[in-house]
């Protein structure tokens, strides 16, 4: 190996790790920010204003399935990256159209969840309570919708331009986002809805 | 209230102040200015050079110089607004002066806002884009387009804010809007809309700088710079953007909820529903008073610079200082609760952060004291750089002082809101920061553009902008004492007048200075040739970003610099006799520059679209807006050439050229 490509391999090293780094930078402060709408939430929780609280809002069934379809697209994510590493393209589209799937189920659920709660007069005008938990589930929602926007345009990406250094680096990125994601529905299923229904 | 169109929003001619003749004086002179400037530059056919070499440009040297520029503007328009204040202040004893109401409160929060956003937050970005990655010897920052971007967002958030002079209006609840004020029951208007969508946009910019100079720092540093051999100001930077990265979430995060409450309706801070008024407050001062270190910080790291650049003499004891900065940098997220001890907290809670809040004095007082040793034992030269350090010291230990007075929670409820914390604010960001920026501007303006500011100038802009500041704001102090709350439109008493003509008279030198400030500005540049600087090193420096020509090529170094040891730049100089001969001819190697972009630009054109159309409810502009902008990242993230090879010949024969120059700069012997 010529020193010039050793060189170059170095430097797209170097770029890889400056990279991962910076987009882990990035996630500590979303993090950040989530942890402002989980303390206004931990604020607000009692301040329902007379209408419905907590307790009554909750269908931990559905819940539970939006927990199972995010976890497992944390797996199908998990495998995309595996594929990228591999350089394996079948493996990577299938994986990511998974999590496609599994991604859009669970905003769907989400979704269904919120009309449910308006439909009951539980919509986010009506107490400090709801406005902070639509506010944080709709915060986490938000972000889910922004990273399927991203998952598409990285298949595509893929389908355009194959696995060149710059696209793998941004399916570093992606990845770790999702994760990310998955680690903060974690927070979010234990203190608002665990914590919600528990008596 | 005007009806909301489905194509204009809120938006109709209502919307022009044509009933008021301040804005719209003043709007007509900054369009005026503006549409001047561009037809000059079309005119004169400089259009393309600054489109190539500036606009699109992701060099970090050029985006820190865009910055600087950027702040420089809005300093003049956030000037203009203080004066107006000060003269309102004088002439509304007894009756309602010049200004209603309505306008004077407008110009109070757009006078907060366009000082901390606009002008102190882009002139500390840009020095440390400017200076961080030439000190750390790197080729550019971490990510160069994202920089750009940056830059180009905070941009959009200015150009929003001075829309709002002429399309609509401003907040009129003080620069932190407060809510309930700011809720749309009682701020029905657009004011506070332009001030949260310029906010949110422009912060996205300031957080996107955090990520990429941790990242350009922690891992973008030159060989053999350890931690322990990063220059001051390095360190200082490292600070300010960890703090960017933990608090500018929490402002977004903010804004967000009292979006939600002004656009959707929500009960966040309302005072029905169960909102709560506190949480703001509590959430807006943990971004705040980190927002205070993140503009102080690169400021202390300024002076560390220039104190022992112009004491010749390394900075007295560094590892303090650094621990010193770190400890700041921790302490930073404790205090934020003695901005409103009258909240009610309890005696144990406002004990707990006043305790904290003169704790974080001792760390401050290490830097003094370091900084007075390291003159103490140095041989000083009094150029300009070192006059602010020097004015700033004393100036900013009043300020200091008052704020530790401050922290007292006894003291803090008589003095709350008055005019003593007015003054007490002004003397540590201007004698602190601005101060700060100023020695910093004078100080690298020859690394960047190869010709020295003028002197004489200089030091007339520093003593009018020293004796102006005493004067407009000591009276404050005591017209705080007197009594006197903040943001009065008019007032009724005799007593406190004379201060108060004493303040605008103070403010009138400060606008001396700043006119000198110009005048230096204007003079050093028609006189660049007399003002040259050949040699890259004119105050004699310590640190890397000396090593390398002024202005420095767009890959700063022609061979990246081996470090073995803090003020590297220094003890090279030292060990051999003169700059000709420091380097032996080096092998020279092709350098990988990243590509011009105009994804910064066009992205921020996206956002003024959104930013506009969300404050007057154009909702299909928004969807326009958010389109465009996601199609700018598809286009950049589908680029096949990201970047460009500078050949191993040209690189060289570039750094031949200056080593001849240098050569015969030392030859003529350093000039000091």
């Amino acid at each position: 190996m010529s020193a010039a490509v050793a060189a170059l391999r170095r430097a797209g090293e170097t770029k890889r790790v400056a990279v991962g780094y910076g987009f882990w930078i990035f996630l500590l402060s979303d993090i950040v920010m989530f942890s402002c709408f989980f303390a206004s939430y931990a604020v607000l929780v009692h301040a329902t204003a007379g209408g419905q609280q907590a307790r009554q809002l909750f269908d931990l069934d559905r819940v539970a399935l939006e927990t199972a379809c995010l976890l497992v697209s944390s797996f199908t994510c998990g495998l995309a990256s595996i594929a990228s590493g591999r350089r394996s393209a079948v493996l990577f589209h299938v994986s990511m159209a998974a999590t496609l799937l599994l991604g859009v189920t669970f905003l769907s659920l989400e979704v269904t969840e919120f009309m449910s709660m308006v439909a009951r007069i539980a919509g986010p005008t009506h107490s400090a309570f709801l406005s902070a938990l639509f506010a944080l589930v709709g915060c986490h929602g938000v972000h889910v919708s922004i990273g399927l926007l991203w998952l598409m345009t990285m298949m595509a990406q893929v389908y355009a331009k194959g696995f060149r250094d710059d696209v793998s680096r941004r399916i570093l990125c992606f990845t770790l986002f999702w994760h990310a994601l998955d680690i903060v529905w974690v927070a979010l299923f234990t203190v608002v809805y665990l914590i919600g229904v528990a008596p | 209230m005007p009806p909301v169109d489905r194509f204009w929003g809120k938006l109709s001619w209502a919307a022009i102040p044509l009933d008021s003749p301040f804005p719209l004086i003043a709007s007509a002179a900054v369009a005026l200015i503006l549409v001047g400037v561009l037809a000059w530059v079309v005119l004169k056919g400089h259009f393309p050079y600054l489109w190539r070499e500036w606009i699109t440009s992701v060099d970090h040297k050029r985006v820190g110089v865009m910055y600087v520029v950027l702040a420089l503007v809005m300093l003049l328009r956030g000037f203009i607004d203080a004066a107006m204040m000060r003269a309102q202040q004088v002439m509304a004893l007894n009756g309602p002066g010049y200004l209603p109401p309505q306008h004077y409160d407008q110009i109070f929060s757009s006078h907060g806002t366009i000082m901390i956003f606009f002008v102190a937050m882009p002139f500390v970005i840009g020095l440390m884009n400017f200076v961080v990655p030439l000190q750390i010897g790197a080729r550019d920052v971490a990510f160069p387009t994202l920089n750009s971007v940056s830059f180009w967002l905070t941009a959009t958030g200015a150009l929003l804010v001075n829309i709002s002079l002429f399309v609509g209006e401003f907040a009129r609840t003080g620069w932190i809007v407060y809510p309930p004020l700011s809720e749309l029951a009682y701020s029905p208007g657009v004011g506070v809309d332009y001030y949260l969508w310029s906010l949110q946009i422009s912060g996205v910019g300031t957080l996107l700088t955090g990520v990429n100079f941790v990242t350009t720092i922690l891992k973008g540093r030159a060989p053999g710079m350890d931690l322990r051999r990063m220059p001051m100001f390095c360190w200082t930077a490292l600070a300010s953007n960890l703090l960017i990265i933990a608090a500018f979430p929490v402002l977004t995060a903010t804004l967000a909820m009292l979006i939600l409450d002004r656009y959707l309706g929500f009960h966040f801070f309302t005072n029905e529903a169960g909102g709560n008024v506190m949480m703001f407050m509590n959430l807006i001062w943990a971004w705040g008073h980190p927002e205070v270190y993140i503009l102080i910080l690169p400021a202390f790291g300024i002076y560390s610079e220039v104190i022992a650049t112009f004491s010749s003499r390394a900075l007295f004891g560094y590892r303090s200082m650094v621990a010193a900065t770190m400890g700041i940098c921790v302490l930073a997220f404790t205090v934020w609760l003695h901005h409103f001890f009258t909240m009610g907290g309890g005696g144990n809670v406002n004990a707990v952060f006043g305790i904290l809040s003169t704790v974080i004095a001792v760390p401050t007082g290490v830097k003094v004291f370091n900084w007075l040793f390291t003159i103490y034992g140095g041989r000083v030269r009094y150029n300009v750089p070192i006059l602010w350090s020097i004015g700033f010291m004393v100036t900013f230990l009043i300020g200091g002082m008052t704020g530790v007075l401050l922290a007292l929670p006894p003291v803090d409820f008589l003095v709350h809101n008055s005019l003593f914390l007015v003054a007490h604010f002004h003397n540590v960001i201007i004698g602190g920061v601005v101060f700060g920026l100023f020695a910093g501007y004078t100080y690298w303006f020859p690394k960047a553009f190869g010709f020295r500011l003028h002197e004489g100038l200089g030091k007339a802009a520093f003593w009018f902008w020293t004796l102006g500041f005493y004067l407009a704001f000591m009276p404050l102090y005591v017209l705080g004492f007197l009594g006197m709350t903040r943001r009065m439109q008019q007032y009724d008493v005799p007593a406190w007048q004379p201060w108060l003509i004493a303040a605008a008279v103070g403010a009138g030198l400060i606008a001396i200075g700043t006119g000198f400030l110009v005048a230096q500005l204007i003079y050093s540049i028609r006189h660049r040739d007399a003002l040259r600087d050949v040699s890259g090193d004119p105050w004699d420096g310590r640190t890397l970003e000396w090593s390398t020509s002024s202005p420095p090529p767009s890959y700063n170094f022609a061979v990246l610099p081996e470090v073995s040891c803090l003020d590297a730049y220094w003890v090279e100089k030292q060990q051999s006799g003169n700059n000709s001969d420091m380097h032996p001819l080096p092998g020279y190697a092709a350098v990988v520059v990243p590509r011009s972009t105009a994804t910064g630009i066009i992205c921020a054109f996206f956002a003024t679209l959104m930013g506009f159309s969300l404050i007057w409810h154009i909702w299909w502009l928004t969807g326009l807006g958010g389109v465009g902008a996601f199609a700018t990242f598809v286009v950049f993230a589908w680029r096949d050439q990201v970047e460009d090879e500078i050949p191993a010949e040209e690189v060289g024969r570039m750094d031949g050229l200056d080593r001849v120059a240098r050569g015969r700069a030392s030859g003529r012997g350093r000039p000091s």
